[in-house]
Parts: C-alpha cells; structure tokens; sequence
C-alpha cells in the first residue's frame, strides 16, 4: 500500500511474481464461488436451485425475489382463472406454481428494523466514542489506560453470557424487543470500537492546531469543534462505518432478544421456508439485498480495514 | 472565524482567567467527554455483569419468575465443573479453536506472503479475497447449509467431482465426523483474510535495508525467510492469533445456524451449549455460572497471551 515498502533491489524475480499472482488470482476465484452462488441462486425457480448436478446455466427468474417479498397461498386453477389479468411480473410469476399473493411478507419490516438500529446505533457509539477518544487523547485522565483497557474488555465477554442478564434487565424495563433496546446494546457493544480507533485517529492530528486556535481567543470546545473533528472526518468516517458493519451484521443479541417487532434481518432470513423446506431463492434473494451495502462499504473502505479490524492496533 | 475585537480581547486577558472566563476548564471538559461512555458501559455491560455474578449463585430460572431465590453458594460452579457435558463442550471448542488458528494463519501468512511479491492487480485481487470477512456470519452460515446438501449442494458436488466419491455420501452437516470440520471450513474461508491483512502488514513493516544486508551477506532466501521475514512479522501473527482466539471461542452465530450443534452435540461449542442452558432449559443460575466461567477463562488466557505478546515484540 505504502511506496516506500517496495523492494527495490531485492525485488521478487518476474517467475516469483508470476507464480504468485496466479496462486492468489486462484485463491480469490475460489473464496467467492458461495458469494457468487449466492447470487446466482436468487434468480433460480426453486426447482432449478434444488436440481441435481447444480445447475451453472439456467433461466433466470425473479422467483426469489418475490418469494421473499410476498406471503402466497395456494388456490385451484378454477379459481386463479376467474381473476383478473395478472398485475406485474410477481404476480405472474406466482400464479405459474398455482399461487395468489396474500399480501406483504415480514423481510421489508425486518430489513427497515435492520436500517434504524444500525444506523441509531452507529450515532450513539460514533458520537459517545468521539468525545471519549478525544478526552483520553488530549487530557490527562486519571488511571487512563485501566479505563480504555477497561472499555476494550468489555468485548471479551462472549455475547451469550452477556445476553442473560441483558434479558432480564430488558424485561422488567420493558425494553424487551423494542428497537430502543437493540440501539442501545449495539452502541455499548461498538463504543469500545469507536474510542480505540478514533483515539488513534485523534491522536495524529497534531495538537499545535488546537493550541492555535486556543490562543486566538477559542475555548477548548470551540477548538474541538473547528479544528479537531473536521480534521477527523476521514477517521470518524471509517469508525462510523465498521460501526454500522458490525450492528448489520450482529446476530446472537438480535436472536435472543428480539422476536417480533424489534427483529432484524439475521435472524429473520434463516427463516424463510417455503413448501416443504427452505425456500433457498428466496433465502438467497434476502441475502443477496442483506450483503450488496456491505460490498459497497467493504470497497469504500479497504484503505482502512486494516485499522478496524485490530481496533487500531496496527495502523499500517 | 471571530471578529476581530473578540480576538483581541482574548489576548489581552491572561491566558488563565480567559479559560476560566470562557467556560469549563479542561479537566471539567476531559470528566464531560469521558463520562457518557463509561455510565454507558457501566449501564449496559457492568451492571448486568454483576448481577449475572449474583446469579451464578442462585437457583434462579428466567421462566419462572415468582419462585423463590434459593442462595446456592458455590453449587453451581461445582457442578459445572464436575459435568461431563460442560468438558466435552469445553473439548469441542478447543478443537475448533485449535484447527482454525492453525489453517487460517499458515493460509492467511502465505496468501500475504504471495500478496508482498506485489504482482500486476495485487491490490484488486487483495480486495476481492477481503470480502468474505466483511459478511454477516449468521446470513452467510446460513447459506453454507445449502452449499453443504448432500446431493443438491456445490461443496457436495466439488467435492465428489474431485475425488469421485458419490456426492450423496458427502453428508457434512449430519455425519457425525464430518460435522466437526464443516464449522472449521466455513470459519476458515470467512477470516483467513482477516489474518492474511494483518500478516500482510507485518510484511510491509519489515524495512527494505534489512533485506539488502542480507542480501550482501549472501545469505540465501530460506535462510532470510527464517531469519528475517518469520520473526519480524511474528508480532502480527500473534496479534491475528489473539484477535481470532478471542473470536472463536465465544463463536455462535455461524455455528448455531449451521449446524445448531448437532448432529447430536458434536459441535456443541460452548457458546451453543450456554445458549441451550440458557434459554432453553432455563437454567439462568446455572447458566451463569458457565458464563462467568467462560468470561474469567477468555481474560486470563487473553492477558496471558498479550505479556507473551509484549515480550515478542521488545526482542
């Protein structure tokens, strides 16, 4: 990523580099064969998904797609013919398996669940970390380094164990599956995350801007806000980002605590089944539309993934 | 920015009285900062910790509320671990702990050891391998359990088109010796790229200069590998190692939808079987007195680690 890594006279031969690069073109080609069967999956019918050798060429079909939109019962053809012409493709497509839609099906509820904790809990842990990282950063705390390592330890603890009583708590404030809740755990689980990384982000921004500032007549918060967070924004951007990867991608808190109102999409596409077992177009289909943000964010950010997959221990 | 007679007020005032004047003073400002975080932390992770502490001592159970509290003392500890069960989990997480770390770092170090040839499109390449680590594991976990059908699914399929075994017989998620691997292939595929960026690191961090020397000593390249590339980026593999020990051995989501535990329990790791106590038996007691165990055993083997760790990089 840096130039001045590049080894110049010790560079690896042209053969080594050839040999190489076909070894990691392989690797990479096999590593997103699921992801790409995935995808190729959400536009299979359900027979062609479930066919025997696998099927690479097929016809495409939106199946899936609306399978995973739509609740369908079935009915006798008598009466599939007595309705009118069919209104869109979906409905087309479901009356072709002796089907009517019934009406809307719960992934648009759990994917908008999966849209407000994520991002409301990306606020909180982005704001509450800002301020945090920017106190140990440039103040002397008192017994600094136990609190941050105090903050981090909070991560070690297995989801699970920290589920039960989270459970009970939850239960006699009645914030059991209520989004609120949800918000909530996920900004104190992504806090820890935030003030490792921004503190490492704060910390190289030099201090003599703030003192600049200082000594035009700012005040300190005054200071911090013109000129420390807009020279953060790379990193408040980043921290915001994994923040928001990791709340989406969360499972064992949504599963344990939320059932109805307050799920999201983890949990619930699991559970889609169609006749007689899981309806894998389906199921492909919502994870299809689950993964493309992430892609999208993966690619955005992959000058700083390094960072926020160690919490900032190794900065490149 | 301030007007100008702001301005110069300000630097006629002392610099002192002027802060104080302005507003908070700095330590006022630091305490403000730091405090919302920490009551949250206290609020939502030490609180509950606490008072999962007091529950590991009691006969509590979630579902039933009403119950009276019976203080147990320390009968739950003893009888979990004296239960066959919690060591058998216990032995099922060190296996997958155990084969995960191993395959991802000698994986994921010579994918970053192939990367740092810096081959034409490495960058892009490197991006496309990132991928898998990025995904939700519960949603991709998932999908493998469609992948790993006997009949129906690819990795059947590949797999019998490879070695000629009937892809019917390749039962991955319900035969008993093969489930145990099933959790370790799919966890493997999702983070040997987190060890690959990690190590990949490691690799850029070791200065050119020491390669030149060695190279005008004629020291030869397996003889630089071991002398040089190992034990320069071996900070960052024990760092990859830890940050993916810790992960794995509170590993649930990936392996409660792929194989919920089972066939049976060979792949009840200890997560799953917290989860089964927990929320299924209902035994928040005792349950929690497993969690605290599991708790206290990441922290101490984690510090245990992190001094090796320091000792590694001050050589």
């Amino acid at each position: 990523m840096s130039l001045t890594s590049a080894h110049s006279v010790v560079a690896p031969s042209a053969t080594s580099k050839r040999v190489a690069g076909t070894i990691i073109v392989a690797y990479a080609l096999i590593s997103i064969v699921p992801l790409l069967w995935i995808f190729a999956t959400s536009f299979k019918t359900p027979p062609d998904s479930i066919a025997y050798p696998p099927k690479i060429l097929f016809q495409p079909s939106v199946e899936g797609y609306c399978n995973l939109f739509t609740t369908r019962t079935r009915q006798t053809p008598e009466y599939i013919n007595s309705l009118g012409p069919a209104t869109g493709l979906c409905d087309e497509t479901v009356r072709k398996r002796n089907m009517v839609i019934a009406g809307p099906s719960n992934f648009m509820p759990r994917f908008v669940n999966s849209l407000i904790i994520a991002f409301g809990s990306t606020f909180c842990a982005v704001f509450l970390g800002t301020l945090s990282a920017y106190g140990f950063s440039r103040f002397k705390v008192p017994l600094a380094d136990d609190l941050l390592f105090f903050i981090l330890s909070t991560r070690m603890m297995p989801p699970i164990a920290v589920a039960i009583p989270i459970y009970l708590m939850y239960r006699e404030l009645g914030l059991s599956d209520t989004a609120l809740g949800m918000i909530l755990l996920y900004t104190a689980v992504n806090v820890s995350l935030a003030v490792w990384l921004l503190k490492g982000f704060i910390d190289e921004i030099p201090r003599e801007y703030e003192e600049a500032a200082m000594i035009d007549g700012y005040t300190r918060l005054q200071a911090f806000w013109r000129t420390v967070l807009p020279q953060a924004t790379t990193g408040i951007a980043a921290t915001a980002i994994f923040c928001l990867i990791f709340a989406w991608n969360e499972y064992a808190f949504a599963a344990l605590l939320t059932s109805g109102t307050a799920q999201t999409a983890p949990p619930f596409i699991p559970t889609i089944i169609g006749e007689g077992g899981q309806d894998w177009p389906a199921v492909a289909a919502g994870t299809t539309i689950f993964l493309v943000p992430i892609l999208v964010f993966t690619i955005l950010l992959r000058k700083q993934l390094l960072r926020g997959i160690t919490f900032g221990a190794v900065r490149k | 920015m301030l007007n100008r007679t702001a301005d110069s007020v300000a630097r006629a005032t002392p610099e002192p009285l002027a802060r104080k004047v302005r507003g908070i003073s700095d330590k006022g400002l630091a305490w403000l900062f730091i405090s919302p975080t920490i009551l949250l932390l206290l609020a939502i992770n030490i609180f509950p910790l606490f008072w999962a502490i007091y529950l590991s001592f009691t006969n509590f159970r979630a579902n039933r509320p009403n119950e009276v509290v019976k203080n147990l003392g320390l009968a739950n500890y003893k009888r979990i671990l004296a239960d066959q069960d919690i060591w058998i989990a216990m032995q099922t997480t060190a296996h997958f702990v155990f084969w995960t770390i191993l395959l991802q770092t000698l994986i994921g170090f010579t994918l970053a050891w192939l990367i740092d040839r810096k081959f034409r499109g490495h960058a892009f390449w490197t991006t496309i391998i990132l991928v898998p680590m990025m995904l939700s594991p519960a949603v991709v976990g998932n999908f493998w359990r469609f992948l790993y059908e006997p009949q129906i699914g690819l990795f059947a399929y590949a797999v019998s088109f490879v070695t000629g075994i009937p892809a019917t017989e390749i039962s991955m998620l319900s035969n008993v010796s093969l489930a145990p691997w099933s959790i370790i292939i799919v966890d493997t595929w999702m983070w040997t790229p987190y060890v690959m960026l990690i190590c990949l690191a490691g690799l850029r961090s070791i200065p050119e200069y020491i390669y030149e020397a060695a190279e005008v000593d004629r020291a030869s390249n397996w003889r630089q590998f071991w002398s040089i590339t190992l034990p320069m980026a071996l900070p960052f593999i024990m760092l990859a190692v830890l940050f993916r020990g810790i992960e794995n051995f509170k590993m649930f989501d990936m392996v409660n939808l792929l194989t919920g535990g089972g066939p049976g329990s060979t792949t009840e790791v200890a997560s799953i079987t917290l989860k089964r106590q927990a929320f299924e038996s209902w035994r928040t007691g005792y349950s929690s007195a497993f969690a605290i165990i599991l708790f206290v055993a990441v922290f101490g083997l984690a510090n245990i680690y992190v001094k090796a760790l320091n000792k590694v990089k001050q050589r």
